[in-house]
């Protein structure tokens, strides 16, 4: 591996883990995620790069998760950026129209790329994603408990 | 409260929307009246970009107008601030909607559309960046000039021959630092 690669495996790495913390965030419940941010107490000075905005976005889906891409319908997204005082700078994007929120999530994507990442996964990132699988688990459990399953012996019909 | 243009992405406008319809405003008035000076630079754009031309790019660049940065404008910095703020794509020449350089970076001028006789509004607006923008030089006569007007221009025998293909043709924005002037195909030119 040539230093090139190793940098472009590290930028992926990265790249990836930066992925699943964004998405963490923009599907956070509001509620949740700001008790979770106010108890991590440390916000920093920064500079806004661009204001938090409200706008609609597509959403695609695919029948099945395989099927020919169609457009599900749109949905309300709240968008900012902003840069700290060393230049780190962080996006938030979320759901609906929570422009505390967004900042919250922008300044969360910018300490996750300081050394403060650790203590902020610690006490943010990794309580919301239990959280967050716990209640899918809840949903699923109570989903999975109204399941009938059918079958057929004999049609009828000769 | 808004960052500069030293943290990358900064610059940009604080209130989008007021600050570019402030700023399409000056366009539009600098273009309907040749010759007119105005002071445009809200915007903080990465070196080597001027105020006055950043500010341009901001207001009138979205998704759906190629972009082209003739020259020194090329920068990895300048290509991450304007798709950040405004989306648009770099495009060579050819394709370009608007093009953004000096002078001597933009020649030749047949590289650029000139809109076609079904559609002449399919066409380039060059934003050139000037040492120096001053109302003296070459006169201008033509729709938007009462009597007529001085402009300092790049070379105005090739913009001359661009207001011969009326109505097809370029249009130019002239930038320097925080000032801009318009020059629209329609008008004449005539050496000072």
């Amino acid at each position: 591996m040539t230093t090139q690669e190793k940098n472009a495996a590290a930028d992926d790495a990265g790249s990836q883990a930066r992925r699943g913390w964004m998405s963490l965030l923009a599907k956070a419940p509001e509620d949740r995620l700001m008790a979770l941010w106010a108890a991590y107490g440390d916000s920093p000075a920064f500079d806004w790069l661009r204001q938090p905005e409200t706008g609609a976005v597509m959403v695609r889906g695919r029948m099945g998760g395989t099927g020919a891409p169609f457009n599900l319908g749109e949905m309300t997204v709240t968008r900012c950026s902003l840069a700290l005082a060393d230049g780190t700078v962080g996006h938030g994007y979320v759901q609906g129209r929570g422009r505390e929120r967004a900042q919250a999530a922008a300044l969360i994507d910018a300490l996750m790329q300081t050394a403060a990442a650790g203590a902020l996964r610690q006490a943010v990132l990794d309580p919301l994603a239990e959280a967050m699988a716990e209640a899918r688990e809840a949903r699923a459990a109570k989903a999975a408990a109204t399941k009938v399953d059918f079958f057929t012996l004999v049609r009828g019909e000769d | 409260m808004n960052a500069s243009a030293t943290t990358a992405y900064g610059g940009g406008f604080t209130d989008p929307a007021v600050d570019s319809a402030r700023a399409f405003r000056a366009a539009m008035n600098v273009m309907a009246k040749p010759g007119e000076i105005r002071d445009l630079a809200t915007a903080q754009p990465p070196a080597p970009l001027s105020p006055a031309a950043g500010t341009l790019l901001l207001t009138l660049c979205d998704p759906e107008t190629g972009v082209c940065l003739a020259g020194a404008c090329d920068t990895p910095e300048v290509r991450g601030w304007l798709a950040f703020h405004t989306g648009a794509p770099v495009v060579g020449a050819a394709e370009a909607d608007f093009a953004v350089g000096t002078w001597a970076e933009l020649l030749p001028l047949d590289r650029y559309r000139i809109g076609t006789p079904e559609y002449p509004d399919r066409s380039a607006t060059l934003i050139v960046e000037m040492d120096a923008l001053e109302p003296e030089g070459a006169t201008l006569r033509g729709p938007g000039i009462r009597e007529s007007a001085q402009l300092s221009l790049p070379d105005a025998a090739a913009l001359a021959g661009n207001a011969m293909l009326y109505p097809l043709g370029l249009d130019f924005f002239f930038t320097c630092g925080g000032r801009v002037a318009a020059l629209p195909r329609s008008t004449a030119i005539s050496e000072a």
